[in-house]
């Protein structure tokens, strides 16, 4: 058998692992419905904030039997393999019990062990690993910095331990704020045909990018805008969004709806556009990969913006903010009659 | 035509059926700004990019049949958003260009 190496760099796990890991978060209460003040947690908070950085694993070529005694002695559920920083494979109960029933409990690691691995990456956003926990049904996922070296382990159990103690901070903030008072909350003022609503978009939260376009969508079609319009407006609305999104440090769209026009404003906390002639440009981006892995980023949301707009106005300070109008003329009694 | 009806011209499968949801034309991109842009209403979406922004997209162009290419599989919440917005999903095993020749009788749709 020779090879018994297996590198436990500190054991610090206990049996509760695995009861949590069998009542999986509701992914409604942390990112579908919740707060502001939660979703920025999820996307303030990354992945290498929360893992646990103490990795017990297994060489290739360690038997099964081996791999048994470390998860039985340290009570996990599942064992990397890996070798010098590199991941070959993921050993788990399931293959210890194959391999006990059918015989081969001596045979090698790399023989038996899950090559097809779903991994996270250490900076992506908690928010990106909750999803993932929902998507699939593992209790833990890997953890790889960006050259693809083994960093760390993420349960269920660390991002509940993290997120609960993150919340009471932001909740202890939150009390003290809404004793000074607080009835300064936007509410939309319907007169007649003037309409207002704001929406919250949390930076880098893709998943929730497009709520605020959709729901833009759904209340013009209730008002019955023409459908040209209404779908240039939710161009528009959505591009700002994403933009917001996966640019800025958060911030707030706005829809405003008057006799004769429909405008959306997206207002940014910053960092602000150095060059905005340059930012306008078709292709012009300053995304990351990720950002572009999922089909966005690519320079076309300001142009796309402004070519559907009849009307377009950026303005930015590096540092403070960016705030973009784009206006929707609408025949006057489109409104008009819709409210009778 | 509707989603079961292009599956079985690219040997696909409907992953997400939605009743009625059909396409007559046909838009190929994975740039989804590209496709907000550009992607005509009542097309079929030809993409690789298989995860809950693209449901968003699809609902904002008007679009309600995606295909994913190269067997892609789709994510539980994308295939819930799907559903709710009434999108459906074919995943096929071929790639874009491939599905864009067997459904080359489809007028192209851009808006």
């Amino acid at each position: 058998m020779g090879e018994y190496n297996p590198t436990i760099l500190q054991a610090q796990h206990t049996s509760d692992d695995e009861i949590l890991d069998k009542m999986p978060l509701d992914p409604k209460a942390l990112g579908g419905d919740s707060s502001v003040v939660i979703m920025e947690l999820l996307q303030r908070f990354k992945v290498r904030d929360v893992m646990k950085r103490k990795i017990i694993a297994i060489s290739r070529k360690a038997s099964l039997r081996e791999a048994q005694k470390l998860m039985r002695e340290n009570r996990i559920s599942g064992l990397p393999v890996c070798e010098e920083g590199r991941l070959y494979g993921i050993v788990s109960v399931n293959d210890i019990i194959n391999a006990l029933d059918n015989g081969w409990i001596d045979d090698s690691c790399e023989t038996h062990m899950a090559t097809n691995l779903v991994v996270l990456e250490a900076g992506m956003p908690l928010a990106f690993a909750l999803r993932y926990f929902n998507n699939y049904t593992y209790g833990r996922f890997p953890v790889l910095d960006s050259e693809r070296k083994l960093v760390g382990i993420i349960s269920q159990r660390d991002v509940m331990r993290a997120l609960l103690y993150e919340l009471s901070v932001e909740i202890r903030k939150l009390e003290r704020k809404s004793a000074r008072g607080a009835n300064a909350a936007p509410e939309h003022a319907t007169s007649a045909n003037f309409f207002r609503r704001e929406w919250a978009v949390v930076r880098n939260d893709l998943s929730r990018a497009g709520h605020a376009a959709n729901d833009i969508k759904q209340i013009l079609r209730e008002r019955k805008i023409d459908r040209v319009v209404a779908r240039r407006v939710a161009v528009a609305a959505y591009e700002l969004e994403i933009n917001i999104c996966i640019h800025s440090h958060g911030g707030i769209l706005t829809l405003l709806i008057s006799d004769d026009a429909i405008t959306i404003t997206a207002k940014d906390r910053g960092p602000g556009i150095p060059d905005i002639a340059w930012a306008l440009r078709d292709g012009a981006s300053t995304a990351n990969d990720w950002i572009r892995s999922m089909g966005f980023g690519a320079g076309m949301g300001l142009p796309n913006s402004k070519r559907v707009a009849d009307d377009f106005d950026i303005q930015s300070e590096v540092g403070k903010f960016t705030k973009v109008t784009c206006l929707f003329k609408i025949a006057k009694q489109t409104v008009a009659e819709e409210t009778k | 035509m509707t989603a079961v009806e292009i599956a079985e011209k690219i040997e696909g499968k409907v992953e997400v059926p939605v009743e009625g949801a059909s396409a007559d034309g046909l838009y190929v991109g994975d740039l989804l700004s590209d496709v907000m842009g550009h992607a005509g209403e009542g097309c079929a979406l030809v993409t690789i990019q298989n995860h809950l922004n693209t449901i968003a997209v699809c609902t904002l162009v008007g679009c309600a049949v995606i295909v994913l290419c190269h067997s892609r599989p789709v994510p539980p919440d994308m295939a819930e958003a799907a559903a709710r917005e009434g999108v459906a999903i074919v995943i096929t095993p071929l790639s874009q260009y491939a599905v864009a020749r067997a459904l080359s009788f489809l007028p192209p749709a851009e808006h």
